[in-house]
């Protein structure tokens, strides 16, 4: 092509009018015409989705009302962690669903954390037998469906254990544990429980009043915590300067325990230990079977993938990091908690968010072992009784949606943390 | 993306709240050639498959009547087993044409779920069965024990009632099906088992040592169990309820699956004429022809029949006629006329 054949085309562009097949084969409108199109096509669906219902509901003579969120429940749910009774209302029995379900949630992640670092730090070890060992763990349990481990350890649970008439009698065929502070019955554990003979008594938030005794706890604690890390920070600048690291240990373990001993000595506090009255033991925190079974399924069965997801953070990290760490000198345990994990952490965090979110999501599960969660109140029996399908689902939907998403947002703030700087 | 997730969940939700019912019932069945019956999971005496897979038991019993009454074949019935949480479901999206399964008539379920409950097949009470060795004798003694209840029916608001009402504590243990109640309760995972007087004898029966098992003497609740259909049906419902209520006038009537046949060539009884369609064309007001009834009763006979075969004192389940006994006995069971 000549160079005045060019000029001619930029000075003179073309005049052409907009005609309707432009849409179509022109590519500056293509792109809009499709999605518009499909926007169309999407929005025909969402209306007739909504008409179906809109017109089944009319069929069925049905409202469309949250309502009954307001009516009494009239059913009672055995594990309440605020206070609850059968004359409150279904939204009640719904919170109560809600904080059994983040209880489950909480307590199913931390164990699936703690054994799947373990478990795939341990899976690479040179250790033969511990390797396989934990190869086993790991094959044995993320190719089982989750539903049947917690139906295993219910099964374990109910089937195994001795009932509390069996601790009955002057030479009772079972005794409990630990000098007679925990029990494990086939009914649950019992456990020795922290009380406050001088009781702060109680705040009210809304439809909670939780304890301000345990509130100054975590405020203790979490105070505890910040002080310890600005004597490390203290103690490092110190290393820094002179070379020399003072020793810390024995301040940190003040730090860490002294406030709160002190604090549950100016309390009163002592153990309320579970005794056998009537049918079942009382006093003591009792953990239900359900509760049980559907922890330890889905922490273990969980655990095997973040095991997983361990194993590969660790083995993403390059092999010469470890030779320069073993280099300088220092040992494996702290080659592998001062290079190797810190590195890793950036390819393990983002498909533990995800394991995260399917535990949470599992613990929808819990009808199987009668564990009332938010699936099993709201979701089951509130639904059966006052027969509001279509509010009860979308509720717990967008429950669950919140859930996930807060989750999801909070790892990906410990994420941009923990990933690499780029500057 | 959170515009489609809303949207995926609409979908969803509107797909499950119901199925549009162009279609009137009988005319689906008469299609289909086959009844869809919701039943319990598995109830000994009411609603069990036998050891060929086949269904058996008092609720069973009624489906196949009905399925008789339509199609001419008692054997046309495809059985869905249902669990109480998913009953009322299943029924109002049309997976099943009819409930037969213990279902208790209360006035929400009739009138705030928009059931139709075509009439009572069984009075029936709540109970409490506990093991022998605990020596408890009343249901007042309870304060304090672990209760099995299945969940998703009257059986858990009837027992946080009566707990209340009594100032007792107690532990409820939900559970889904009879079966895992069965389990649960014999493992000793929960003190007391309770349910419809009926179903804990029906329980007990399949023990291995029925013996070590009590039923309490108090019965804390009124449960009318009996067929539901959906609202807004009435030709269907119609069929349902006669369908019963031909069972219950045949045994009040002397009408038995061994003489049935004999009696619809025509008798000196008005009543039983109409009832049996040689005088009369009550059939066709339902839509069916003038033998429905028979092969209704014929089927597995009448109410007296499919009590004693299914539940009776014969039977390992055991139950009196009590208040299931004919109103001409001091029962309860008592049929519209056939006029």
């Amino acid at each position: 092509m000549s160079t005045t054949t060019e000029q001619r085309v930029s000075t003179t562009p073309p005049k052409k009018g907009f005609t309707l097949s432009m849409l179509l084969y022109d590519q500056r409108y293509r792109s809009i015409t499709i999605q518009v199109f499909f926007l169309f096509l999407l929005m025909l669906g969402a209306a007739w989705l909504i008409d179906n219902t809109v017109n089944n509901l009319r069929a069925q003579g049905k409202d469309f009302s949250f309502a009954f969120l307001g009516n009494p429940a009239g059913y009672d749910i055995s594990q309440r962690p605020i206070e609850y009774n059968s004359q409150m209302t279904h939204g009640r029995a719904a919170l109560v669903g809600l904080l059994n379900t983040l209880i489950l949630a909480v307590m199913a992640c931390v164990l699936a954390t703690v054994l799947g670092v373990i478990a795939g730090v341990l899976r690479l070890s040179n250790n033969w037998i511990v390797g396989r060992l934990m190869t086993v763990y790991v094959e044995v349990f993320r190719n089982i469906p989750t539903l049947l481990w917690i139906l295993i350890f219910g099964a374990i649970m109910t089937e195994a254990m001795p009932a509390p008439s069996a601790f009955r009698g002057d030479d009772p065929a079972s005794s409990m544990l630990f000098n007679d502070a925990v029990a494990v019955t086939n009914r649950g554990v019992y456990v020795p429980a922290i009380m406050f003979a001088r009781d702060l008594g109680t705040l009210t938030i809304g439809p909670v009043s939780p304890s301000i005794s345990w509130i100054l706890v975590i405020f203790i604690v979490a105070g505890s915590i910040w002080a310890n890390k600005l004597l490390i920070n203290h103690a490092t600048r110190v290393q820094n300067a002179t070379g020399v690291r003072p020793k810390t240990w024995w301040k940190s373990i003040l730090i860490l325990v002294g406030p709160l001993a002190l604090y549950f000595f100016l309390l009163g506090a002592h153990l309320d230990y579970p005794e056998l009255t009537g049918f079942n033991f009382s006093g003591g925190t009792h953990l239900r079977n359900s509760l049980i079974a559907m922890w330890l399924g889905l922490g273990i069965y969980t655990g095997a993938f973040v095991a997983e997801n361990v194993r590969s953070g660790i083995l993403a990290i390059s092999r010469g990091q470890t030779e320069a760490a073993f280099a300088l000198g220092l040992q494996p345990g702290k080659t592998m908690r001062l290079i190797i994990l810190p590195q890793a952490l950036r390819v393990i965090i983002p498909p533990l968010i995800s394991q995260y979110l399917n535990i949470t999501k599992n613990t929808s599960l819990g009808l199987a072992v009668g564990y009332m969660d938010l699936r099993s109140t709201l979701g089951g029996i509130t639904i059966n009784q006052t027969g509001r399908e279509l509010e009860g689902m979308m509720l717990m939907m967008l429950i669950y949606l919140a859930i996930s998403l807060t989750i999801s947002g909070g790892m990906n703030v410990y994420n941009s943390r923990v990933k690499l700087k780029e500057r | 993306m959170k515009k489609s997730i809303f949207i995926g969940a609409f979908a969803a939700t509107s797909l499950v709240a119901g199925v549009a019912q162009a279609q009137q019932t009988l005319e689906a069945i008469l299609d289909r050639g086959e009844l869809n019956c919701g039943v319990s999971t598995g109830l000994a005496g009411f609603s069990a498959p036998d050891a060929n897979g086949v269904w058996q038991g008092f609720d069973v019993a009624k489906c196949r009547a009905v399925a008789a009454a339509i199609l001419d074949d008692p054997m046309a019935v495809n059985f869905v087993p249902t669990t109480g949480q998913t009953r009322f479901s299943a029924l109002a999206s049309g997976e099943v044409d009819m409930l037969a399964r213990n279902t208790t008539w209360t006035f929400t379920r009739d009138i705030d779920l928009r059931l139709t409950f075509v009439g009572t097949n069984y009075y029936d009470g709540q109970g409490f069965m506990v093991p022998r060795e605990i020596g408890v004798s009343s249901g007042m003694e309870l304060d304090g024990a672990t209760v099995c209840i299945q969940t998703g029916t009257t059986t858990e608001l009837n027992l946080a009632d009566f707990f209340r009402a009594n100032g007792m504590e107690y532990e409820p243990v939900p559970i889904e099906t009879n079966a895992e109640a069965q389990q649960q309760y014999l493992a000793g995972a929960c003190d007391v088992y309770t349910t419809d007087v009926s179903g804990l004898a029906a329980t007990r029966a399949s023990f291995g040592e029925p013996d070590d098992h009590v039923i309490l003497p108090e019965v804390i609740s009124k449960e009318p169990l009996g067929p539901v259909v959906r609202d807004g049906d009435k030709n269907w419902e119609g069929i349902v309820r006669w369908t019963l209520f031909a069972l219950m006038a045949a045994e009040e009537l002397g009408v038995t699956s061994a003489n049935v046949e004999e009696l619809a060539q025509g008798t000196d009884s008005p009543e039983i004429n109409r009832l049996l369609g040689s005088e009369g064309d009550f059939g066709d007001m339902l839509g069916l022809d003038s033998d429905w009834a028979v092969r209704a009763i014929a089927a597995s006979g009448n109410y007296g029949e499919i009590f004693a075969a299914n539940i009776g004192e014969q039977t390992p389940i055991g139950l009196a006629r009590g208040l299931n006994a004919q109103w001409t006995q001091g029962g309860l069971i008592y049929a519209p006329p056939f006029r």
